[in-house]
């Protein structure tokens, strides 16, 4: 079934769009990522226009994310109070992000910027997640106990706070400052920014992964939820049909996520993670190593 | 007074001597929620007055969409990778454009009337001065033009009118699923020699129509209005599936 849509201008497959967004959706809901990461490329491919592409992969991420964190509210595995936190770094971030982004497409090649960062992150990220829980996998089969809890320099700092849901006692500082560092990323690169947090959220804060994946959720919300309103008062390019579309298969997708990943142990959630982080961070590296077929591209008048 | 010498004055210029009297199968093409394209028949007839003269008539109709700029980019490897270097502004390339006629273009059109009638594609596409660095800017117009071909919005239909006894004409031209909104400028060129020995021009609407209007339009006039429905549709439906699936699990 053919649906027009009428902001992106284009014609395109109804069930197709539910598809993906069932897709998405599941990995949002067991990773507690937006999967605007995976999503934004793939709409690019079925001939959705990039500006729209990406503003509406905001507001579909909006449905996905609360959609889980409903379900994990329910589980009680979202430390609100760490999400509260790393939210307000997170939207401090963001809005220094829009003014680095300003500056750099004032100097161009905004948008190879952003591929190299997304290959650098993905590929860092992806490769430490990789062998950390590769290393843990073999360590619980052998019949060691995992050191999680180790006493290091973060430890030390002052203004120190209770994350009860997390079974932290340490300083909103390096919360505040992950929030701040993935709040300009996410506004760089245009996403949630999932996929930097939750491996930030375990490793540079020690958070249990059972609770990271909701905490994720809650405050990827807010910051899609900020992206929508602006792409929508200044470029005009959210596109409600096909959000509608996306998101129908995305909250769904998200409830089934959710489930799959309860009944996951934490290390192969965070392999899985690693392996698709990398396979997309291969894919972008590919892109920008191999000789396209086309060599031009058209855009619109202004935009980038 | 003055009326009635106007008037005698153009009685007075000669009657053309062959006129297009054009039929179309719709003036107007809404875009609904569950457009996916459209055929369009463009047909008609010659009108004359004096015998038909001996060389052969031949038909070019050419439907453009409505211009707008472009800026189109080229990837270079630098370093290793393939980034964008050039970019050079197309000021004017319609959305759409097809063009068909009754035979080969180069027998049925002649260069200089292409110049003045802008018929072809290529000709249909205005480069802005490109800067002077840039090496090849004609490279970038037929990018453009390789790349909206392939994606059929621009369609070059030789031998695609078919014309019985010089008189009646028809073509049908499929308008593809993504296309944009506007005033589509349809013009009809009739060609003895490659010389253009008529026109005719006449505008098919293509607007939005329903809820697709509703919704394009609230998102321009009511952007904020726009962005909170989206989000609240968001909350709704992410709450909605959390609901449906607590209340299956209860079930």
């Amino acid at each position: 079934m053919q649906i027009y849509l009428p902001i992106a201008e284009v014609s395109v497959n109804a069930f197709l769009l539910l598809g993906l967004g069932g897709l998405v959706g599941i990995l949002s809901g067991m990773f507690g990522v937006g999967g605007g990461f995976l999503m934004t490329p793939l709409l690019f491919f079925i001939g959705i226009p990039p500006a729209v592409a990406v503003a509406t992969e905001a507001n579909q991420i909006v449905a996905s994310s609360f959609s889980g964190v409903l379900a994990h509210l329910r589980r009680k595995t979202v430390d609100l109070r760490m999400g509260t936190v790393l939210l307000i770094g997170g939207l401090v971030g963001a809005a220094l992000g829009v003014v680095v982004f300003n500056y750099l497409k004032s100097l161009g090649q905004v948008d190879l910027l952003v591929k190299l960062c997304y290959v650098v992150f993905l590929g860092i990220i992806g490769g430490m997640m990789f062998v950390e829980s590769l290393r843990a996998i073999r360590n619980t089969r052998s019949g060691k106990a995992p050191k999680r809890k180790k006493h290091n320099w973060v430890h030390g700092l002052p203004f120190k706070m209770r994350f009860r849901t997390s079974g932290l006692y340490i300083s909103v500082i390096p919360p505040l400052i992950v929030g701040v560092c993935v709040g300009i990323l996410a506004a760089i690169m245009g996403v949630g920014g999932g996929f930097i947090m939750v491996p930030a959220m375990i490793y540079l804060l020690g958070m249990p992964t059972k609770v990271v994946v909701g905490t994720s959720l809650f405050q990827i919300i807010f910051v899609t939820g900020f992206t929508t309103m602006l792409h929508a008062t200044t470029n005009y390019t959210v596109d409600v049909a096909l959000a509608v579309l996306l998101l129908i298969g995305g909250v769904v997708g998200a409830q089934v996520g959710t489930r799959i990943g309860t009944r996951m142990k934490a290390e192969q959630l965070r392999i899985l993670l690693a392996m698709m982080v990398l396979a997309v961070c291969a894919k972008l590296a590919l892109d920008l190593l191999i000789m396209p077929s086309e060599l031009y591209s058209i855009g619109a008048v202004g935009g980038h | 007074m003055l009326r009635l010498v106007l008037i005698l004055c153009l009685a007075a210029l000669p009657l053309k001597a062959e006129e297009v009297v054009l039929g179309l199968s719709a003036d107007e093409v809404a875009i609904t929620a569950t457009f996916d394209g459209s055929e369009l028949l463009v047909f008609g007839a010659v009108k004359r007055e004096a015998p038909i003269p001996d060389e052969p008539l031949e038909v070019i109709v050419a439907i453009a969409g409505p211009s707008v700029p472009l800026t189109v980019r080229r990837k270079e490897k630098k370093l290793g990778i393939w980034v964008n270097t050039d970019a050079v502004e197309v000021k004017e390339a319609p959305s759409f454009y097809a063009v068909a006629t009754t035979g080969p273009l180069k027998e049925v059109l002649a260069q200089i009337e292409d110049l003045r009638h802008r018929i072809t594609i290529p000709k249909a596409i205005r480069l802005v001065g490109a800067s002077p660095h840039v090496s090849n800017p004609q490279s970038f117009s037929q990018a453009v033009i390789r790349i909206r071909k392939k994606n059929n919005t621009y369609q070059l239909l030789e031998g695609g009118v078919v014309l019985d006894q010089q008189t009646l004409f028809r073509t049908s031209i499929k308008l593809p699923s993504n296309l944009t909104e506007g005033a589509y400028a349809t013009r009809i060129f009739l060609t003895r020699n490659g010389y253009v020995v008529s026109q005719y021009e006449t505008t098919i609407d293509v607007r939005k129509v329903g809820l697709e209007r509703w919704l394009y339009n609230l998102s321009r006039e009511q952007p904020m209005l726009y962005g909170l429905m989206s989000l609240a549709i968001a909350i709704a439906a992410g709450w909605g599936a959390a609901a449906a699936f607590q209340f299956l699990r209860r079930g």
